[in-house]
């Protein structure tokens, strides 16, 4: 079966307080960085998935992401899904 | 007859031991039950304490939730059975959507550790039968997300049906509503992020959380004489 590689990244929804973001935000200007803001700090999955097709994996993606990777309530996710890299013999 | 409580223990929870001697004080029998059993059904209540299940990983909850006592868990509180999740136990309800909305971090950013007065918000719930609205305890609060938060509409929903059980009198961590725990429908399930049982001595500056406990298992009485079904819910 074809092995997809999907990265789904989860993010707190607009409202949702961010500590982490807001901290890192506030260091910004002692590192002489003036022009960076609204720093959101979220998290990243990389997953390999093997599934039919592209369509079928993303559909696992989905699923996973509905029922454990994100919270609806406090959180939004996005999926995407490339084909894995051909694994090199040796 | 005392009243079964049972106190589940995931890994990294980290108050079961405060919240069995409360209840022990109180003149319950108190059960540790691993996260990993999945009958319940001799237990006249649960109690998911407060700590850092599985780590607090992903969120606080999400993984917890999938441990086989929740299957347990849900049977019994689908039954009518008292439960009451406190703190990281308030957590894992929400994340096993037991209990509406999420605990977001606190707004303040930083972890909070402190005595706060909350005022009985609605009787209409196992932990809080019995005790007049308006009253006022003092119960401390320990955690980072504790922010309570939800939808507009459920927020509504849970003002309208007397669902806020708790509310904090000047909000510690900026939740929505000041609310300090919520019930179901039913009013069966409960969670709290203040720690009832940590207000269960004065040398701990408290007695209040008694109050609390006290009504959970008149609750749990009440449900076992009613014979461990819904009936008893109907208010």
């Amino acid at each position: 079966m074809p092995e997809f590689e999907a990265l789904v990244e989860v993010q707190l929804r607009p409202g949702i307080s961010d500590p982490q973001g807001a901290t890192i935000e506030r260091a910004l200007p002692a590192l002489g960085f003036s022009g960076v803001s609204e720093v959101r700090a979220g998290k990243a999955f990389r997953l390999k998935v093997a599934a039919a097709d592209r369509v079928e994996a993303e559909r696992v993606c989905s699923d996973l992401v509905g029922r454990l990777l994100a919270n609806p309530v406090i959180e939004d996710a996005s999926v995407s899904v490339v084909p894995a890299a051909p694994r090199v013999r040796g | 007859m005392a009243a079964l409580v049972g106190v589940v223990v995931f890994p990294g929870t980290n108050c079961e031991h405060d919240v069995a001697e409360a209840l022990e004080r109180l003149g319950a029998d108190a059960e540790l039950v691993w996260h990993g059993s999945s009958d319940l059904s001799h237990l006249d209540a649960v109690v998911l304490p407060g700590g850092f299940a599985h780590g607090d990983y992903l969120r606080p909850g999400a993984i917890a939730r999938f441990s086989p006592v929740m299957a347990a868990v849900r049977e019994l509180a689908a039954a009518g059975a008292p439960v009451v999740g406190i703190c990281n136990g308030f957590q894992v309800l929400t994340e096993a959507h037991l209990l509406p909305g999420a605990l977001q971090k606190n707004k303040g950013l930083t972890f909070l550790c402190q005595m706060v007065e909350v005022e009985v918000a609605s009787e209409r719930s196992v932990l809080t039968a019995g005790l007049a609205p308006g009253r006022r305890l003092h119960v401390p609060i320990n955690h980072f997300e504790g922010n309570y938060t939800a939808a507009p509409e459920t927020l509504r929903a849970l003002e309208a049906e007397g669902r806020v059980v708790l509310r904090y009198i000047g909000n510690p961590n900026g939740s929505a509503h000041d609310i300090a725990g919520v019930c179901n429908e039913e009013g069966n399930v409960v969670g709290l992020m203040p720690h009832p049982e940590r207000a269960s001595s004065d040398l701990l500056g408290s007695t209040d959380g008694l109050a609390l406990l006290g009504a959970f298992l008149r609750s749990a009485g009440a449900w076992v004489s009613g014979g461990r079904g819904r009936s008893m819910l109907a208010r």
